[in-house]
């Protein structure tokens, strides 16, 4: 299968501090991958890294970021500028916010089409259709602020995608929504990469949303990948000890009450107290000398899945 | 978005309507030649009927009529204050984009120069331009313009460092738009509404500023009236001919508070989310 997205090796640094370490990943069209980790383990940084928008202070210290098989890196200013919004797209966490209040939905939409939106408008319609808005015909000449999160949401979905991009960059889409509208969201995302064809990267904090609609997932801790592979064969048996907790602080609703939820002692560790070993040795319930002093790459341990671990035997 | 429009609100606009028809239409609503002088008809109070013709406000002390020259007055006075605003509100606002888009030595060189301008007192710079340039009339508009844009630039500038940092910023950065529509249409129309504020308020000082020149006599020159050489011409027969001062006072005090009450509900139109609420 050709790969939309090819992430190798990339590492970003803030003042010297590696944030996003290593990291690679891949993801082929129709597919939905998600990232899942703690906040400030360094998912948004990779997402602005593919954009090639970095804030000022973050370098690309190495690594390769290819859009079907082109190097982003190599691009010219203008070049990267022209694949945004047509090749590549990305929405946010708090859609309200991701929208200029003075524009209206439909200018905000042709934009992406680098268009006026009298010349588009009939596409703009179909496209806020397709999204799931009632009334398109009113909305495109509405303000942000006379739309609901969840529609504006759906608003952003529609911008990033009447471009027709290969790759979706969804960064905490749902995590500023109530529970009833993230399902919405998330079925519409997973609707429209099917339809489309289009490459999903799914960030989030939360393994429920990873459950309901990735189709891998990439678990991150402290600028490192953990551990990644299928969704359904990660969940069942994961063979990382930073998964098998996460995957154990799910609030379930059948299951206990929430002051007993399983909690991972201690913190994520500052970018300025990384060690030269595992990232999570200082939490880990299987931390052993070797853990604090080398760090573990990412093996390959079969079936498509790769663990960042020393110990992992002992998780089978 | 309907603009709200109170009985108030209205009567201000319209106030500030007539006088810019005023200005406008100042050849074809005098009554007459506001430069011609007649020595028997100095000083007549307002309201003299002599010789089957009215001077509704009375006349000069050159006997010229005061009504015909409050109206062309208003013209040089309306005219200096919208040419010298819009001129430091394109200037001044065009570097302040710049500086908190761009930040770095761009901005640190503008906003010394902007500091640096501020702390030389306005009326100063005035006069020491005239001084250079000669009076007049274009002169003014020049040294107004070229003296007013720091305030322009300073809300310009924080503005811009505020809503660069906004989400929908980045989110139009991702969908691919270049630096100069990033500027323009997202930045621009949300740091206006301060900037309008400013101009407004700068529209009344700029009208004030003008006055003030040409009463010290160095903007327009006499025998052409503005309210300020109106003023200037009539201080010294303020006790025998109190009109000389009051009319041209008046317009002068009528307008600025119109324009800075305007200036507050425009305020609240720009902004959208003001107008639903
Ligand atoms: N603009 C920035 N300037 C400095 N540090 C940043 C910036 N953005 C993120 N960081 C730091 O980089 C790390 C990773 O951040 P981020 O990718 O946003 O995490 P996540 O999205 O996983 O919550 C965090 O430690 C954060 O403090
Ligand atoms: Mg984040």
């Amino acid at each position: 299968m050709s790969q939309v997205l090819a992430i190798e090796n990339l590492s970003l640094s803030i003042a010297g501090a590696r944030v996003v370490d290593g990291v690679s990943l891949s993801v082929a069209a129709g597919e939905v991958m998600a990232i899942v980790g703690e906040s400030g383990c360094g998912k948004s940084l990779t997402a602005a890294a593919v954009m090639r928008l970095l804030p000022p202070a973050v370098r690309q210290e190495a690594g390769s970021i290819r859009l079907a098989g082109v190097d982003i890196a190599r691009l010219r200013e203008s070049e990267v500028r022209g694949l945004r919004g047509r090749r590549m797209s990305m929405i946010f966490q708090e859609p309200q916010a991701a929208l200029d209040p003075l524009s209206t939905v439909g200018t905000h939409i042709a934009q992406s089409l680098r268009q006026p939106l009298h010349r588009v408008r009939a596409e703009v319609l179909r496209m806020l259709d397709e999204v799931g808005i009632s009334d398109p015909a009113r909305r495109i000449d509405q303000h942000p602020f006379e739309l609901s999160g969840g529609m504006c949401q759906r608003v952003m979905i529609a911008s990033a995608l009447i471009g027709r991009p290969e790759l979706l960059l969804a960064d905490e889409p749902t995590t500023a929504l109530d529970v009833t509208i993230q399902a919405q969201i998330l079925d519409l995302l997973r609707k429209l990469a099917r339809e489309r064809g289009t490459a999903i990267v799914l960030i989030t904090h939360d393994m429920g949303v990873v459950a309901d609609i990735a189709d891998r997932v990439a678990v991150m801790y402290a600028g490192r990948i953990a551990e990644t592979g299928p969704v359904d064969a990660l969940f069942a048996a994961p063979r990382h000890p930073y998964t098998a907790l996460l995957l154990a602080s799910i609030p379930r609703l059948t299951d206990v009450p929430k002051s007993v939820l399983a909690v991972i002692p201690g913190r994520v560790p500052g970018a300025a107290e990384f060690g030269p070993g595992c990232r999570f040795a200082g939490r880990c319930p299987l931390t052993e000398p070797r853990c604090e002093a080398e760090p573990p790459p990412l093996a390959p341990i079969g079936d498509g899945r790769a663990t960042a671990c020393w110990r992992w035997e002992q998780m089978v | 978005m309907k603009p709200r429009m109170t009985i108030g609100m209205a009567i201000v606009l319209a106030l500030l309507a007539a006088f810019a028809i005023a200005a406008i239409a100042a050849p074809l609503l005098a009554p007459f030649d506001p430069l011609r002088q007649s020595l028997l008809l100095r000083l007549k109070p307002p309201g003299s009927l002599l010789g089957g013709r009215s001077f509704l406000l009375g006349t000069d002390d050159l006997g010229r009529d005061l009504l015909s020259r409050v109206l062309f007055g208003a013209r040089a006075s309306l005219l200096v204050a919208v040419v010298a605003v819009v001129l430091s509100l394109v200037v001044g606002t065009t570097l302040g984009l710049l500086a908190g888009w761009l930040r770095g030595w761009v901005a640190t060189v503008v906003m010394r120069l902007v500091d640096t301008m501020l702390s030389i007192p306005a009326i100063l710079l005035a006069v020491l331009t005239v001084a250079v340039l000669g009076p007049g009339l274009l002169n003014l508009v020049v040294v107004l313009g070229l003296t007013r844009w720091p305030r322009y630039t300073r809300v310009a500038y924080a503005q811009t460092l505020q809503v660069a940092e906004l989400p929908y910023i980045r989110a139009a950065e991702m969908a691919g738009c270049g630096t100069a529509r990033v500027m323009w249409r997202h930045i621009l129309p949300n740091i206006a509404g301060p900037l309008m504020v400013v101009a407004t308020s700068e529209f009344g000082l700029m009208i004030l500023f003008e006055a003030g020149l040409s009463f010290l006599g160095l903007g327009i020159q006499p025998p052409y009236p503005s309210w300020g050489s109106i003023m200037a011409g009539g201080r010294q027969y303020i006790e025998r001919a109190w009109w000389l001062t009051v009319f041209p006072g008046a317009c002068l005090f009528a307008v600025v508070f119109c324009i800075n009450v305007a200036g507050d509900w425009l305020r609240d139109q720009v902004d959208p989310r003001a107008a639903s609420r």
